[in-house]
């Protein structure tokens, strides 16, 4: 199978390139993208990309294969390639660092920014927040985003305005903090979400539920942030 | 929070509610066109100014007007501000659709209200 794989490396490249190296598949297997990049990097040991548990659950090989974003360890090359061929790229829309390696200070700085944290001013009890199984119920699909950038950086709106654009993954985690009932600040929340950018430079085309590699969909929970903000100005 | 003082209303949810509500008045507008030349089988001008001249359609054009150029401005405003990353580029950019919409919003009341 021919891989064309993004390589840059700042220290010896003007300017990145893509290189296309053959590899050969064991028959009978449907290996993942990820069991490839190890055969490529058996190959040709400068090629930099990051992986931790090779079973999407960290989020750290988010990649762009032949033009969709996915996670590298979950995704089988029956899924991915065409007419033999495998085109990897870096997440789009994030500098590269080296090959395929992206900063994500940018996608990191609009997480922080919507206080992903509980915040309650209430006395804390003796033992613990209780909540019911119905409020309960209401975080999953939210709850569950391992930070992996895919929908993010397949976002036009977030490649075009990275800082100001909070983007999908970042407003889905808001919309978890705005829908759980022991969050006593889901008013400074929305006035925080309230401009221009935050939340309203999304136009609902929907890349990022079609790419998130745990099912969510982030357009839905904006939607949400959309009614919220309604309600409170309406 | 991302202040912007060029955005229709300073405001996401007030820009994104005009460019909504503004929307549903233009379809109703255009639908209502559309029928109206469907179902007039011959068009002459006396039935065409005649149209025109009720203070209802009058009254019905002038809001289609405003809100096309509200609507137009959201949108133009919102293109500018994902492609022009250069601030003076950007700012003459949005001072001409601003020029250029208002010309238009008061030519139109010119025309629909005869003055």
């Amino acid at each position: 199978m021919l891989v064309s794989i993004y390589r840059y490396n700042p220290e010896k490249d003007q300017t990145p390139f893509m290189e296309d190296i053959n590899i050969d598949i064991p028959e009978g297997k449907d290996l993942m993208v990820l069991d490839v990049l190890h055969l490529l990097k058996e190959k040709d040991s400068s090629v930099a990309y990051r992986r931790s548990c090779r079973e999407g659950v960290c989020g750290s090989d988010g990649l762009n294969m032949n033009g969709k974003n996915g996670l590298a360890c979950i995704t089988p090359l029956s899924d991915v390639v065409k007419k033999d061929k495998l085109v990897i790229r870096p997440l789009p829309g994030l500098p590269v660092i080296r090959d395929l390696v992206v900063d994500m200070s940018m996608f990191y700085k609009q997480y922080e920014k919507i206080k992903p944290f509980l915040i309650n001013d209430t006395p804390a009890p003796a033992i613990e927040r209780l909540q019911s199984p119905e409020d309960r119920e209401k975080l999953d699909g939210l709850y569950e985003c391992i930070l992996c950038a895919c929908c993010s950086t397949a976002c036009p709106s977030f490649w075009w305005n990275p800082d100001k654009f909070v983007g999908p993954s970042g407003l889905l985690q808001a919309y978890r903090f705005l829908a759980d009932s022991r969050d006593t600040a889901q008013d400074e929340r929305l006035a925080d979400l309230d401009d221009p950018f935050s939340v309203f430079r999304c136009r609902g085309i929907m890349n990022c539920v079609s790419v998130c590699p745990k099912g969510l969909n982030p357009t839905k929970a904006i939607g949400h942030i959309r009614n919220m903000l309604m309600q409170r100005s309406t | 929070m991302v202040a912007s003082v060029t955005s229709l209303g300073r405001n996401g949810l007030y820009d994104w509610m005009i460019q909504r509500v503004s929307a549903v008045v233009l379809a109703a507008y255009s639908v209502f066109i559309i029928g109206y030349l469907a179902l007039t089988p011959e068009l002459t001008y006396e039935a065409w100014s005649g149209l025109f001249a009720g203070t209802c359609m009058r009254i019905f054009s002038l809001l289609a007007l405003l809100c096309l150029g509200a609507h137009a401005w959201v949108g133009l405003w919102t293109i500018s501000t994902d492609y022009m990353k250069a601030t003076g580029v950007r700012f003459i950019f949005q001072a001409a659709c601003g020029v250029v919409m208002f010309a238009y919003v008061a030519w139109g009341i010119l025309v629909i209200w005869g003055l």
